[in-house]
């Protein structure tokens, strides 16, 4: 396919600084706000990149501590995601759910976040138990809050405790305040309780760039696939804009624990409040980077143009591209929705970063968009992205065409607070159901649920906002609804299996898993479910043939998830890791890793923290973390083989549809790789001999991904490996491990 | 709007001068004793001839920041507002001529802001401010 040419004049013109105000009732929220506990407290701005300091604020019984972050957790879990589980790991008990008052939702940025010179740096990682899973759940999140967090003093957020009525917690990092108040009555949305209280608490419209705030929304209270907006304040726009941590209904627990919002507001935002120990390598490294995004990026993936909607089309193209809930990989519409669209529909003429320094820029906005339906029917409001999840999640995998429903879709999914991501996969395993007769109309209470009706599929999202009807039965995810219909006899219980695509409880993100058995394994054989920012190797594998071998595929399902657990440990964004390479990088070893941008992270974090690492030891600063978090799921009462199971819509043609669809593919397979000539065979003899071979080669790739990982057969990790990573210094997790020795 | 601009016809690459330019704008413009960190730079080429590394005043590091920090003056002179720069240096990294310039010492970038110090110094008279048309913004 030819490389997509961006022509300026092709932009729609669209003002981008209009759109529907929402802080008429300022006034009236901050005189209904209650002041239920308030403290003093020393605002500190991180040395190295921390401060040595967590707050604790239970919501419940209203106790705000300070927390020493030791050495010990500096060491072993660097901050981040790691400072997440080992707050969380020390708050629940094995028997813990997600709406216990003691699981907690932490908040934590990263030795490396904040800082203003690289692309990526202002990541913050949420931790809780998931509400779809019951396991830990991370989500990496970009927008103010993270960064601003950390330069009012703390390195991590813990939120504990269930309130009886909904509160605010504001963090006051300029003053030096703590506070808890009481929420009126008022909007829970993000998009309006957002900008409400971003000018509630900013002293002036100067200081509007440094609050930030974390929401959820109404859906959330009603579904266990709530997600957090977290702000930023865009100031050419002048609006409030949100990044999300989407995945595994953390917005769900924030609302149960009846947090309306956080707030902080940090100091005003320089190049150096990060104290690094050497600023003359991260500049350096940094105004390297910013030259190689403006000399690659328009050859490259267009982030700064298309952001990662970019790959709509590459997906396409490559039939991987998720369509009517995973069965084909393309569709002839797929145009009308893929970047050649939105690079003329998103504003241009703008600077669109989620964090300072980012060059990459790919947090793109859909300006003007005037809503056709629910409670802000007719209200002109600016939409973020669609990145690329959006497009193939809520459109060609819902069979959505239309790019306007889609921009509605996506809206309303940010502002009600829910993951976008999730909601794709579920519609589209509703619709799937729908088209086989597992539902109907009177089943889903007169939703018409056929592929692409968009008014449907709204409706049925506000009906979960409003806690009503089939959206209620949505809301519940992927897995419950599985169980629902089995359990109502509405359809063949091993075809609801075999199409409903979640692992874990986890719904799964939007690439194709079927012809790539690395992938199968990047999604299922996951810390927290399937989703793509632990391994994404359908390219390596499918596209360039690079992983020929079991023992091939394990090696990048060992090195890949430990390094991109890396950039959740110390604020980063995966996206500029590969989303552009420098010139010369398919000229280098290993090529895939991206060497020079590896050597980038090792440079930064040490130039950050003082601490010398090398690139081996960024990944052993991973593998601890991620080993811990296996164990964590264990101790849960997951993380064995049977919960690394995929569902075989993942790993194969289910129906007689789908394989027809790729015939000759498959017919191919059967003789080059099992030997059988598929001629006079009928499509379900091949689709049973397909079964076999594709069930059982995965189970294959499980046990070279356990032994390369040094887990045992049944996805433990070995008492030897936990040796290696030092965690044998928690006797918990050597406890937890020995039961299966 | 302003824009210094040199003439090659007459500048001689700092051949037959003690690059006066430089250090009259790193003395009174930047008040260090270093024309390493002038906001114009003489460069000679080994074959003869040269250029100079200055800011031509183009704005793309206007559309490129992040927080404003950069605006065009009454004079069309992009100018940097020091209070609002957070020290992301894509302005640096965005500049195709690498007339942003940043040192060690100072967290905010610098560069040429057309005040014609180095014209006044310059012994060949190579050195002038000129007026120009403001380009349009581009997308970047």
């Amino acid at each position: 396919m030819s490389q997509l040419v961006f022509d300026p004049s092709k932009v729609m013109p669209i003002d981008y600084t209009q759109r529907t105000e929402y802080l008429d009732g300022l006034e009236a929220f901050k005189a209904g706000c209650r002041v239920l506990k308030e403290l003093a407290y020393t605002p500190s701005l991180p040395d190295k990149g921390y401060n040595n300091r967590t707050l604790y604020v239970n919501v419940a019984t209203l106790e705000i501590t300070e927390k020493p972050v030791t050495q010990q957790m500096k060491d072993v879990f660097i901050g981040g995601r790691g400072f997440g589980l080992y707050h969380l790991w020390n708050a629940v008990k094995p028997t813990t759910r997600w709406n216990d008052p003691e699981n907690e939702i932490i908040i934590s940025p990263g030795p490396v976040c904040g800082m203003t010179q690289y692309a990526g740096t202002g990541k913050s990682l949420v931790v809780s138990l998931s509400p779809q899973t019951d396991i830990p759940i991370d989500s990496n999140v970009g927008g103010f809050f993270g960064p601003l967090l950390k330069f009012s003093g703390f390195d991590a957020l813990e939120l504990q405790g269930k309130a009886d009525r909904d509160v605010i917690l504001f963090i006051d990092g300029v003053k030096g305040i703590l506070r808890v108040e009481e929420a009126p009555a008022g909007p829970v949305d993000s998009h309006v309780l957002g900008e409400l209280l971003t000018h509630l608490y900013a002293e002036n419209e100067a200081d509007l760039p440094n609050v930030s705030v974390v929401t959820s929304g109404a859906a959330a209270e009603h579904s266990l696939i709530g997600m957090l907006n977290f702000s930023f304040y865009d100031r050419r726009r002048g609006c409030v804009r949100f990044k999300q941590a989407g995945r595994g209904g953390i917005g769900t627990v924030f609302r149960n624990k009846r947090i309306r919002a956080l707030v902080v507001r940090g100091p005003k935002v320089a190049g150096d409040l990060n104290h690094p120990a050497d600023p003359e390598t991260i500049a350096k490294t940094g105004v390297k980077y910013h030259k190689e995004i403006r000399e690659q990026d328009p050859h490259q993936c267009m982030m700064r143009r298309n952001g990662t909607a970019h790959i709509v089309e590459i997906m396409n193209a490559y039939d991987l591209l998720p369509v009517h809930n995973f069965q084909f990989g393309s569709h002839p519409d797929t145009h009308r929705i893929d970047s050649s669209y939105w690079q003329q529909r998103c504003t241009q003429a703008t600077v669109d970063g989620c964090w300072y320094g980012c060059s990459m820029a790919c947090a793109k906005g859909a300006d003007g968009v005037v809503l056709k339906t629910g409670p802000y029917q007719g209200h002109m409001v600016t939409v973020d992205g669609p990145e690329y999840e959006n497009a193939a999640g809520l459109g060609s995998n819902c069979g959505v065409f239309d790019p306007d429903a889609l921009l509605e879709l996506n809206f309303y999914c940010d502002t009600y607070g829910i993951c976008t991501i999730t909601y794709g996969t579920l519609t589209a395993f509703i619709m799937e159901c729908y088209q086989r007769g597992i539902l109907n109309l009177e089943r889903t209470g007169g939703l018409d649920l056929t592929w692409g009706n968009a008014a449907a599929d709204l409706e049925m999202m506000h009906q979960m906002a409003r806690g009503e009807g089939f959206g209620k039965i949505a809301g519940l995810g992927v897995k419950k609804m599985k169980e629902h219909f089995i359990r109502n006899g509405w359809g063949d219980p091993q075809l609801i299996n075999d199409i409903g695509m979640e692992n874990k409880g986890l719904e799964y993100s939007q690439y194709m898993s079927k012809e790539s058995l690395a992938q199968q394994g990047g999604y299922a054989l996951t810390n927290k479910g399937p989703q793509h920012d632990e391994a994404w190797l359908i390219f390596m594998d499918m596209v360039n043939k690079q992983l020929p071998t079991f023992e091939a595929k394990a090696e990048a399902l060992y090195y890949f998830p430990l390094f991109r657990t890396w950039f959740g440990l110390n604020g980063f964004c995966k996206l500029p890791w590969n989303d552009v390479v420098p010139a010369d990088n398919s000229s280098q070893p290993e090529p895939q890793k991206v060497p020079e941008h590896v050597q980038n992270y090792v440079d930064l974090f040490t130039a950050t923290t003082g601490i010398q690492i090398t690139k081996d030891d960024l990944i052993m600063q991973s593998a601890r973390v991620y080993n811990f978090q296996r164990v964590f799921n264990i101790r849960m009462g997951k993380g064995l083989r049977l919960h690394d199971a995929a569902p075989y819509r993942s790993l194969g043609p289910v129906t007689r549809e789908e394989y027809e669809s790729r015939a000759e593919r498959y017919d191919k397979q059967l003789l080059d790789e099992l030997g059988i000539d598929p001629a006079g065979k009928s499509t379900e003899e091949k689709m049973a001999l397909h079964r076999t071979w594709r069930t059982d080669r995965f189970s294959k790739l499980m046990d070279s991904v356990y032994t390369r990982r040094g887990w045992t057969l049944d996805g433990v990790p070995t008492l030897a490996r936990l040796k290696e990573l030092g965690l044998d210094a928690f006797p918990e997790v050597v406890a937890v491990v020995k039961q299966f020795t | 709007m302003k824009q210094l601009v040199i003439d090659f016809a007459k500048c001689n690459a700092g051949r037959d001068c003690a690059h006066e330019c430089e250090m009259e704008c790193a003395v009174r413009v930047f008040k260090v004793d270093d024309p390493a960190q002038a906001a114009l730079q003489i460069k000679a080429y080994e074959a003869g001839g040269g250029h100079a590394v200055l800011c031509d005043q183009c704005g793309d590091c206007v559309v490129v920041c992040p927080t404003e920090a950069l605006k065009r003056n009454k004079l069309g002179v992009v100018m940097i507002d020091k209070k609002l720069c957070v020290g992301c240096y894509m302005c640096i990294g965005f500049c195709e001529k690498d007339a942003f310039m940043r040192n060690s010492d100072w967290i905010t970038p610098h560069k040429c802001t057309s005040c014609g110090i180095c014209v006044k110094v310059c012994p060949h008279g190579a050195l002038s401010i000129v007026e120009v048309p403001e380009p349009a913004p581009r997308i970047i």
